[in-house]
């Protein structure tokens, strides 16, 4: 077993530990907390698979600025004082755990048995410098339609989140 | 040398899945969308798999696609969790049960 291989199955382990902590934690703040990990755990495996510009954006992005974005939200808003019971918490989490399950085996199945799932990666490094240039002289529309996709998201965003006057004053009649 | 194609994408589909019943099972609004957040987190890490199997970078290019989406998609379901939070006062998926015609 080479280093490479240790490290890719103690990140792996790291990141399904966490996601598992992160999704069935009561309180929301703990369950941001646990996703910083898992992602700063999956950022070094993006560098093992060759990405490190994209382990590096994991980083800054996912881990700093989306999560802390959370932060500020579920600090924001009031904690949510009626927690609803075990047994309804069983009863609904059965499907989930059903479905999930199912799928989990079929892709096992069809990963583990598939020839071409077999063939081992070889480790490669593709520079910033590379990645850059496919992606501005192959993907240029792609970028400006996803520059524009955010600014969409910013016009939504700062409308949605304007003072809730009009809609307090006639609630009848917002649509 | 590194490891086999399948176990990368085995650790994606857990992922996935694992997103999934965070978004299906969790009735907090907040908690389904850091279902979505980990699902995207599993497409990506797929992709790259992918991209480093076949030696094209067209996968981590689309991973930027994904950091974009996965941005704009947490700003407005943000605000929109804190302006439906504004207006009933319910942080809980089930209490958006009641349409007004």
């Amino acid at each position: 077993m080479t280093l490479y291989q240790v490290v890719f199955y103690l990140l792996a382990g790291v990141v399904l530990a966490a996601t598992v902590l992160a999704i069935t934690r009561r309180v929301v703040v703990h369950a941001v907390v646990y996703l910083v990990i898992s992602f700063l755990a999956l950022a070094p495996m993006f560098y093992l698979l060759g990405a490190p510009l994209l382990a590096l954006l994991e980083v800054i992005l996912y881990a700093g600025a989306i999560m802390v974005l959370f932060l500020f939200i579920v600090m924001m808003l009031p904690r949510e004082t009626r927690a609803p019971g075990l047994g309804v918490l069983a009863r609904q989490c059965w499907p989930a755990v059903l479905l999930t399950g199912i799928s989990l085996t079929a892709m096992a199945v069809v990963l583990l048995s598939l020839p071409l799932a077999q063939t081992p990666v070889t480790a490669a490094l593709a520079s910033p410098r590379h990645f850059g240039r496919v992606l501005f002289e192959k993907y240029w529309l792609g970028v400006e339609v996803a520059s524009f996709l955010l600014f969409v998201a910013l016009v939504g965003a700062y409308y949605l989140g304007k003072s809730p006057e009009p809609v307090a004053e006639e609630p009848g009649e917002s649509s | 040398m590194i490891v086999p194609n399948g176990h990368v994408l085995l650790l994606a589909v857990i992922l996935f899945l694992l997103g999934a019943a965070c978004a299906i099972a969790r009735r907090n609004l907040l908690m389904i969308l850091i279902g979505v957040e980990v699902m995207l987190n599993a497409a990506s890490l797929a992709f790259i798999g992918a991209a480093l199997k076949w030696r094209q970078l067209d996968g981590q290019v689309f991973v930027i696609f994904i950091f974009a989406v996965a941005a704009a998609e947490v700003a407005v379901g943000l605000a929109l969790i804190v302006y439906s939070q504004r207006r009933t006062g319910a942080l809980d998926a089930d209490a958006y049960s009641r349409l007004k015609g």
